[in-house]
């Protein structure tokens, strides 16, 4: 695929497969879609009966065939990727070429932020960790859970197990039997649980959520204890720009956010979580529940003045880091909410809102009730419904938007300048 | 014996409704403003429809399954608790009382109906006398504190009786009831006694959270 | 049996008895002094206070009814020797007194809030037994097997110690398996935008894979738009709400909303299961902050007879068989599905008799709240303290059984075994599957 400023930004609707259950192969039966991200082709798993099952792409199916092909996902970089099962060994599948090596399992594909990095958790031989571009971590793991990866692909980390201990073995475990692997070298030390590994932006130093006792939670950099403990804590965030690392912490009951181990939001909250920096680190945003049953998001510890009663969710900070999109939702009732303002109209459901480059636009996918999709920007619907959309692409000046929707069958790439709204 | 009548009537009178109303009061605001800041669970699902839904329920004799269950006691606290309430509040004694000294009045009952009434608490509380001693569960948890509180409640209404029908000296009776009379007032918020203030209280927020969260009855 | 020989009795649990080593009395004091002052709360005061000591309450207790209406077992008999107990002597008790309140809280109380409809007062006996647990939790003298169950949520994100690929791989081989049925069967796993999620516990793709593949083939005959995911969050159960661990209570129920938020569904069901409804609609979600479930979740009961009267499950046979229906604490007390259970039950049963007392009245399994899990040390607690049981079901003549919970199955199977009853046990998918038209089927 070519960079997003060579796709075709030509304003207008382009129907690119007519018919998007054609298939030259006979199928027993289509699963589901999935749209590249320059929106030239549409994927989707086929089974093919007694002879098993593959990718088609735009109507042609991959030459090879597996007992089972699934988690069908378009690198950002607009490789198609799917796992794939042959004699129950388990393989990566890349634009109909599967890597070398198969592992017992391969499950939930992850990116790096340009694509270049494929990589997935894996258990081999009954042991877990990560396979990066069909390299399986030199020391794998008894059992390995909470994966993460530095955002260029260029390490992984996870929570593993470091101590074996036998089954109800309360006492083993209470003395800690778990750590975090980075590129599969453990940091020694144990903890009794650990969760949440995060990476820095540099994918040098992850830090993540351990439990000290039964009792304690705090926060360790690279093998290094916060020296404070608190009664829980959540998922540890880097800032960008200087490195420090802030989690929600709680105490008597209440939420706050700690740095460098130290508050700095006061414990007021009934929640605080999925905090994000500003990608210059001066701003810090989270979602928040300032009173019981009311949810918002706050910056840099002030609340947004709307609430939701039912949930805030999806989280997003612009490039520029100067503004903020998040869903709320009220009794099934989602709406988007940009800066502390709703935008108008409520949802059957809403996904992740999308910014452009520039951080001057903000788009979101929505469902109406009745079961049609559209495309919100900048709070304006976009005047068609479809049967099924994806997320808006900005286009790289961040002035059109690119709409990739199915509607009565045929698969349509439609380009639309932003004052078109 | 006319100084302590006069103390009796007097400050005492004062300060035992003082502290009888008083502390409860205090207590339920204290509770309240507890539970406000503390416990957001109790207020964000509390519902006047279901609160009073249960309440009403609990209030009229077998309706509570327990009550069906348990007939002889039904009915025994049922006419033992209104008798309780009713008999002191609209004898003719205590209200003409009231009227000398702080000029309010109301109704009240013939004094043949009070003395039924004081001889059915009298009964009541006998019932559950002998209820504590047989019953396993109640046996099990009645403990000095309980028999003292039964005492408490008893004594006003036996001198009460006792002075009405001028058995033994009706001086000594009289004062002797006012002084029982206050003291119960006086334990009623520091001891179970207070459950006529924290039955609507506790029975309201169960019934806001079986009714408005759970959708099935409490009773 | 008299306090004598209960207190002789000695029931061994490593978890107990080890942890009670390691205390000192200055550790139990405070420990026990400092959750009564941070966490007891006005709830705690208001029930102590309230509380007449009239013994009302203990009509509610199966335990109560089944040890020939010993006071030990009346839930005000087990606050007496828990909770006062720790109020009166400021948390200055022995070893042995502690004990007695482990084996109290953990393994003679379901938590099922049937005193809360017996006590005038609505006493929640169930709240303070909890509160007792989230002691026991702390000074870290929980029972082994439901701290090892503690565990592994904590550490696994499910109930049975299972991996992530493992719960991925069980789903492909009930698909698999279904598949000889119902050719063009499917588990559809992440799909975003499905109308909703299932989410099951960890009992299902451990030792109850069958339950799985009924509900699919179910929700496939009935043409729905259903997933589930293939990440932790699967798991909808919750024994730390139990154990007292209030904390990991919280994160796996966030773990669980928020992979029905990444899958962005309207809503989730799940299966029949009652502890772990209690946990998402009642417990865990309040800890979290969220006033009422951030994403609905429908129990099996519920959904199923949505299907049923919407003409979606179609009946293609009944049974004629003589059937009963036992009513989870969780799923009547808890949420008042009485009336579309036995629905359901009736329409493939016709023949159908109700145990006494029903609905919201029905005596617990006693293995709920977290006692079966335990383990078998305590076994025996659960089956002897609900020889009630046994007589209600008994009385019925019924030759099915229908219990809508997995912790009821559990516990109704050992009372059946233990008192000789002959009765089948069965969950309504199970049914359901067995009895509706598959329009697919080969
Ligand atoms: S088992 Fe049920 S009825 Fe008995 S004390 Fe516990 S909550 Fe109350
Ligand atoms: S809990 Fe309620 S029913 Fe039980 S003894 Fe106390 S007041 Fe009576």
């Amino acid at each position: 695929m070519q960079p997003a400023t060579a796709w075709d930004w030509s304003p207008g609707r382009r129907v690119v497969l007519d018919d998007v259950k054609k298939c030259s192969r006979e199928y027993e039966w289509l699963e589901e879609y999935v749209a590249s991200p320059d929106g030239e082709s549409l994927a989707v798993p086929a089974n093919f009966g007694e002879e098993g099952a593959s990718m088609v792409v735009n109507g042609e199916p991959w030459e090879n065939i597996y007992e089972r092909v699934w988690y069908p996902r378009y690198s950002p970089d607009g490789r198609l990727t799917a796992l794939a099962a042959d004699m129950g060994e388990w393989t990566m599948c890349v634009d109909d070429t599967a890597w070398e090596n198969t592992y017992g399992f391969l499950l939930n594909t992850r990116f790096s932020a340009t694509g270049d990095v494929i990589a997935a958790p894996v258990q081999k031989d009954g042991e877990y960790g990560w396979v990066v571009d069909d390299a399986i971590w030199e020391t794998t793991y008894e059992f390995a859970n909470q994966f993460a990866m530095a955002a260029d692909g260029s390490a992984t980390a996870a929570v593993v197990q470091n101590v074996s201990f036998g089954q109800a073995d309360i006492f083993t475990y209470k003395k800690g039997c778990y750590s975090v692997a980075v590129n599969g070298e453990s940091w020694g030390t144990n903890f009794i649980n650990c969760y949440s590994p995060a990476f820095d932006a540099a994918g040098k130093s992850v830090a993540a959520t351990v439990r000290t006792s039964l009792y304690d939670y705090t926060i360790v950099v690279d093998g290094k204890p916060w020296a404070k403990t608190w009664p829980c804590a959540w998922e540890p965030v880097f800032n960008p720009a200087t490195g420090d690392v802030c989690a929600a912490v709680r105490m008597a009951g209440r939420w706050g956010m700690a740095l460098n181990g130290e508050l700095i939001w006061n414990p007021t909250f009934f929640q605080v979580w999925q905090q994000q920096f500003s990608g210059d680190g001066k701003h810090l945003y989270a979602i928040v529940s300032p009173a019981y049953g009311k949810w918002t998001v706050a910056v840099d510890g002030q609340p947004w003045a709307p609430t939701f009663g039912s949930q805030v969710t999806d989280l997003v900070v612009s490039p520029d880091g100067a503004h903020a999109a998040a869903l709320g939702a009220d009794a099934g009732a989602y709406a988007v909410a940009v800066d502390g303002y709703v935008w108008p109209g409520t949802f059957a459901m809403a996904w992740a809102p999308v910014f452009s480059a520039d951080s001057e636009h903000c788009a979101a996918k929505v469902e109406r009730r009745g079961g049609k999709f559209t495309i919100l920007v900048d709070g304006k619907p976009y005047k068609e419904n479809f049967d099924q959309v994806w997320d808006p692409v900005f286009s790289p000046e961040g002035d059109k938007v690119l709409i990739r929707a199915i509607d009565n069958g045929k698969y349509c790439r439609i380009v639309v300048p932003v004052r078109d709204f | 014996m006319h100084s302590i009548y006069n103390f009796a009537t007097g400050p005492l009178c004062w300060a035992a409704f003082i502290i009888f109303i008083g502390g409860l009061l205090l207590k339920f605001i204290s509770m309240v403003r507890r539970a406000r800041s503390s416990e957001p669970y109790i207020f964000g699902y509390f519902s006047p429809y279901f609160g009073l839904r249960s309440v009403i329920a609990w209030l009229i004799p077998f309706v509570p399954r327990n009550g069906k269950l348990n007939p002889v006691f039904t009915v025994v606290t049922f006419a033992f608790h209104i008798c309780l309430l009713v008999a002191p509040l609209f004898l003719m004694a205590h209200v003409m009382l009231l009227q000398e000294g702080v000029g309010m009045h109301w109704g009240t009952l013939s004094d043949a109906t009070a003395d039924v009434m004081t001889v059915i608490v009298l009964v009541g509380l006998a019932y559950f006398a002998y209820r504590r001693c047989t019953d396993p569960t109640a046996k099990y948890v009645t403990g000095p504190k309980e028999w003292v509180l039964l005492a408490l409640v008893a004594a006003p209404f036996l001198t009460g009786f006792l002075a009405y029908h001028q058995i033994f000296d009706y001086q000594v009776m009289v004062v002797l009831h006012i002084l029982s009379g206050e003291a119960m007032l006086i334990a009623i918020p520091f001891t179970w006694l207070s459950h006529m203030l924290l039955f609507p209280m506790v029975r309201m927020y169960q019934g806001s959270e079986f009714g408005g969260v759970r959708h099935v009855k409490d009773w | 049996m008299s306090e004598q020989t209960k207190e002789t009795k000695v029931i061994e649990d490593i978890g107990i008895d080890a942890g009670l080593e390691q205390l000192t009395e200055e550790q139990i004091e405070k420990t026990i002094m400092s959750v009564i002052n941070a966490e007891g709360g006005t709830r705690l005061e208001a029930y102590t206070k309230t509380c007449v000591h009239c013994g009302l309450c203990s009509e509610a207790c199966h335990y109560y009814h089944s040890h020939d209406k010993d006071p030990q077992y009346a839930p005000v008999g087990k606050v007496r020797n828990t909770m006062w107990n720790f109020l009166t002597k400021k948390g200055k008790i022995s070893k042995e007194e502690l004990k007695r309140a482990v084996l109290i809280a953990h393994t003679e109380c379901n938590l099922c809030r049937r005193c809360v409809q017996y006590c005038p007062f609505g006493v929640d006996t169930a709240y303070i037994i909890a509160l007792v647990r989230r002691i026991v939790h702390k000074l870290g003298i929980t029972p082994q097997y439901i701290q090892d169950t503690a565990h592994s949520h904590a550490a696994t994100f499910n109930q049975m110690w299972l991996k992530d690929d493992e719960w991925v791989d069980t789903l492909f081989w009930q698909e698999d398996e279904a598949r000889d049925e119902i050719p063009s069967m499917r588990i559809p796993l992440e799909k975003e935008g499905a109308d909703f999620m299932y989410s099951v516990i960890a009992p299902e793709p451990k030792f109850r894979t069958q339950l799985i593949y009924q509900a699919a083939v179910i929700f496939n005959e009935c043409g729905l738009d259903w997933t589930m995911p293939s990440t932790t969050g699967w798991d909808n159960s919750d024994m730390c709400m139990f154990t007292g661990d209030f904390e990991m209570m919280g994160r796996l129920k966030r773990d669980h909303y928020e992979c029905a938020q990444r899958l962005k569904v309207k809503k989730v069901v799940m299966g029949e299961c009652g502890h772990a409804y209690r946990s998402i609609y009642d417990q865990g979600n309040r800890w979290v902050g969220w006033r009422d479930m951030p994403v609905p979740v429908i129990h099996s009961i519920q959904f199923f007879w949505e299907l049923l009267k919407a003409g979606k499950i179609k009946v293609a046979k009944t049974i004629d068989k003589l059937a009963t229906f036992h009513d989870p604490c969780n799923t009547v007390r808890g949420m008042g599905l009485h009336e579309m259970g036995r629905e359901v039950a009736k329409a493939f049963y016709p023949n159908f008799v109700e145990m006494q007392p029903n609905r919201e009245h029905n005596y617990c399994c006693a293995a709920g709240g977290g006692v079966i899990n335990c383990g078998p040390p305590h076994k025996m607690t659960r089956v002897l303290g609900n020889r009630v049981k046994a007589e209600q079901l008994k009385a019925t003549g019924a030759e099915v059984l229908i219990a809508p919970c997995h912790n009821c199955h559990g516990g109704l199977e050992d009372i059946i075994h233990h008192y000789k009853l002959d009765m089948e046990i069965r969950f309504l998918g199970d049914i359901i599957y067995e009895c509706m038209e598959k329009p697919n089927a080969v």
